[in-house]
């Protein structure tokens, strides 16, 4: 039987969370035993070349670009799994909800204090830039998505337990501690 | 401005606990609390200015911008938009060229919208200035706006007044009392000072048992024991106080006002009965922001009251010495809740506080203090003079007296009803003039949602509690959209936030319920919902997170089909449009929001 296929994004992320996935630290050479990876950066393959069961999303949708990633991802994953608090929340981004959109970019790209060579006002335009999205919307309310791991980041044992559970299809124990926060 | 403003602060004692007296004045001088401003309250009344903000920016009539000379206060709530809301405000931002959240270029108008402010019989009404517009048209608006254009004085832009005290010469309103119905117990003829002569020739102890006996329970809904919370105040060592709840903020409740208006001697009575009853000498009424109107009146009354030796020091020459306050919020439901009240009327936030203790053993300014609905006070005035037993025989066994309820929406003839206690809802509607109902709002949207089907139960604490309002809810409404819609944007807007949970659950449910009224929805949103509403129920502090969610389980309880007739029975479906998303972003850069599909 061929291994399961795992592929995995970083939307709106920072990319702490697949920082995380490393943190399962030599675990990663089972982790290749188990499972077979398509699209993600931790192959740095750039696109689906086949179906895959299993896609980890790191990050929710800022940008029209990350929804389409979402929805592609959507479509060649069997199971999506939203990882970390800013795919299942929205997370840190999702600051900037609630504030009108021109005022952000004003302020990223005119007013900031980093910003003092752009006198002429310019606002990035360029046709290949995606358009940011009227707020951060976490995954959930874009595509259906099936699990849910918590954290900022999420811990890399959480993270080992739930993808080996999955592959595995034993019965997922989560010890209380890697899931609580406080 | 540094002067005038500690000239401000100095009128208040350079208190800090009468912080919210102090906005409001900064707020009425300039049209905002702005950054300077805040300075010089922080360090007129040494605290930090943060102190300043927090409790500024809780209240939505206190502004860091400043609004306009003339400042509009829509009210959007659900009896004012069937009422024809929304023309009213197109009609205004017409008129002005500015939309609801904005001020036209030349300061002299802004435009907002603001939940119920007790005008519910007499909608949509809005309040400029402090200043009550009630039945507004599309005319009225033209008219008003030509006013504010002239500079007319708000007062002078009231041209026709309401009946009783609302056309007195220190009020000169055109709100209408519109009393359908009197009862013995509060609309009957009353002469003041009866019962607090009858309760000062009495114990204390057997003023409470008088009370106790009589079987009054509160009347802002909650219907806890009257007598028993004296009670339980009375053996509370040190200062006491008494405060009296007049933010009645549940939409569609509307009968206190009526009642400040044209009972004030009788709530007032009622306070200093309680007073001598638990042994305070102080009294504080707590009345919400939208009835400042009514200032001028209740302090006129509180002077004469004071001349007749009713309050004040000796009264009645009886040795016993009890004054009152009249203390203003600035707008936030949550306030009705005692202990945020409390709060709110110490100058800070209006955030409930953890309970016990309860206020009676710990309440305002950390002593024991009773907080009772302005209805109660009324009875309990009444209850001295008349008796127990008199009152007792009044209503169902569990549920004494009577109630005064604010009965508003579809019907022929909105306004106050004094009741006995135990009437049925479907006896109500006949006598109020209502046909064709789909569901009666019982109790606000705190409340219940009852279908046809209920019309028999009665309004009784043990079946029907309310403390007052009652949205009639005709066939022709969109239940879903109309009703329940407008109730959670209400919470989601007034949560305090801070429970999480309730400051969360409230925008999420209300996220959802849209999802269904725009047509995205499905089974499962449905299911979900039913089950955030049970975890916002159990995982909030105060009496706004458990009820909150009542619009949503109480119509999925009685209305279920109305749900199922709009969500699909699909596995998932966003109710995301990338079109609508990126238009903000493609207007800043000149793009065309088309391609991004």
């Amino acid at each position: 039987m061929s291994k399961p296929i795992i592929a995995t994004t970083s939307l709106a992320g920072c990319f702490g969370c697949h920082m995380s996935i490393l943190d399962i630290d030599d675990r990663i050479l089972q982790l290749i035993e188990l499972v077979e990876f398509n699209k993600s950066p931790i192959d740095d393959i750039k696109t689906f070349t086949k179906q895959c069961d299993i896609g980890i999303i790191e990050g929710g949708c800022c940008n029209s670009e990350n929804v389409h990633v979402l929805k592609e991802f959507r479509k060649n994953c069997k199971i999506l799994i939203s990882l970390g608090e800013c795919a299942i929340m929205g997370g840190l981004p999702a600051m900037r909800n609630g504030i009108p959109v021109k005022e952000c970019l004003e302020e990223a790209y005119w007013g900031g204090p980093t910003v003092g060579l752009n006198t002429e006002k310019i606002m990035p335009n360029d046709p290949e830039l995606p358009m940011i999205l009227d707020k951060v919307y976490p995954c959930h309310e874009i595509v259906k998505i099936d699990y849910y791991l918590p954290g900022c980041a999420p811990r890399a044992d959480l993270i080992w337990a739930a993808v080996v559970a999955l592959v595995t299809g034993d019965e997922l124990n989560i010890p209380y501690e890697l899931v609580k926060f406080d | 401005m540094k002067e005038k403003i500690s000239r401000i602060v100095e009128n208040f004692g350079n208190d800090a606990a009468r912080l919210m007296d102090i906005l409001s004045e900064v707020q009425s001088e300039y049209g905002c609390v702005s950054c300077e401003a805040v300075s010089a309250i922080a360090e007129n009344l040494h605290i930090s200015e943060v102190d300043v903000i927090q409790t500024r920016s809780f209240y939505h009539f206190f502004t860091e911008e400043q609004v306009g000379k003339y400042a509009v206060y829509l009210n959007n709530s659900v009896v004012s938009c069937m009422n024809g809301m929304s023309d009213v405000a197109d009609e205004f931002q017409k008129q002005l060229g500015v939309k609801f959240g904005q001020k036209t270029a030349d300061g002299l108008v802004s435009l907002h919208y603001t939940a119920c402010i007790g005008m519910s019989d007499q909608e949509p009404a809005a309040i400029i200035n402090d200043v009550v517009f009630t039945s507004l048209t599309r005319n009225k608006v033209a008219k008003l706006v030509a006013d504010m254009r002239a500079g007319k004085a708000v007062n002078d832009m009231v041209t026709e007044f309401g009946d009783g005290n609302n056309a007195n010469p220190i009020v000169r309103s055109m709100v209408k009392n519109n009393i359908m119905k009197t009862g013995p117990v509060v609309l009957d003829a009353y002469e003041v000072g009866l019962g607090l002569s009858k309760a000062l020739g009495m114990d204390s102890k057997a003023v409470i048992k008088e009370v106790l006996d009589s079987g009054l329970r509160g009347r802002g809904g909650a219907g806890f024991p009257t007598g028993m919370k004296w009670e339980f105040c009375s053996r509370e060592a040190g200062d006491h106080y008494v405060m009296c709840n007049a933010d009645e903020g549940e939409p569609g409740t509307f009968k206190d006002r009526v009642l400040l208006t044209e009972r004030a001697s009788m709530v007032f009575e009622g306070m200093a009965i309680g007073a001598y009853a638990i042994g305070a000498k102080e009294g504080v009424l707590y009345l919400r922001r939208e009835y400042k109107y009514m200032k001028a009146l209740l302090e006129n009354v509180l002077t004469e009251m004071r001349s007749e030796n009713l309050l004040g020091n000796n009264i009645l020459g009886k040795g016993f010495n009890f004054d009152i306050r009249v203390q203003f919020g600035a707008g936030a439901y949550v306030c009705g809740e005692e202990s945020a009240l409390i709060e709110s009327a110490e100058g800070k936030r209006g955030e409930p506080r953890n309970r016990p203790p309860f206020p009676a053993q710990k309440g305002y300014k950390g002593k024991p203090t009773i907080v009772n609905n302005v209805e109660t006070f009324c009875a309990a005035a009444r209850i001295l003079d008349r008796g127990a037993a008199w009152h007792k025989a009044i209503g169902t066994p569990e549920s004494s007296g009577t109630k005064v309820l604010s009965i508003s929406g579809d019907c022929n003839a909105p306004g106050v009803y004094e009741l006995p206690w135990g009437m049925s809802i479907s006896e109500m509607l006949t006598m109020v003039g209502a046909s064709d109902v789909q569901a009666v709002q019982v109790a606000g949207p705190s409340g219940i949602c009852l279908p046809p089907a209920q019309f028999d139960r009665k309004i009784a604490l043990e079946d029907l509690p309310t403390g007052g309002s009652m949205i009639v809810i005709g066939n022709k409404r969109d239940l879903l959209k109309d009703v329940v819609l407008n109730f959670m944007e209400f919470f989601a807007d007034e949560s305090c936030g801070s429970c999480v949970t309730c400051r969360s659950f409230n925008m999420i449910l209300k996220n959802s319920i849209e999802k269904v009224v725009e047509g995205h929805g499905i089974t499962k949103d449905i299911d979900d919902m039913s089950a955030w509403s049970e975890i916002l129920r159990k995982t909030t502090r105060c009496g706004l997170g458990q009820t909150s969610s009542n619009p949503i389980t109480t119509t999925i309880k009685n209305f279920r089909p109305l749900y199922d007739a709009r969500v699909k029975n699909v596995e998932y479906q966003s109710d995301f449009d990338m079109s609508k998303a990126v238009v903000e972003s493609c207007a800043v850069v000149g793009r065309s929001a088309e391609i991004h599909e």
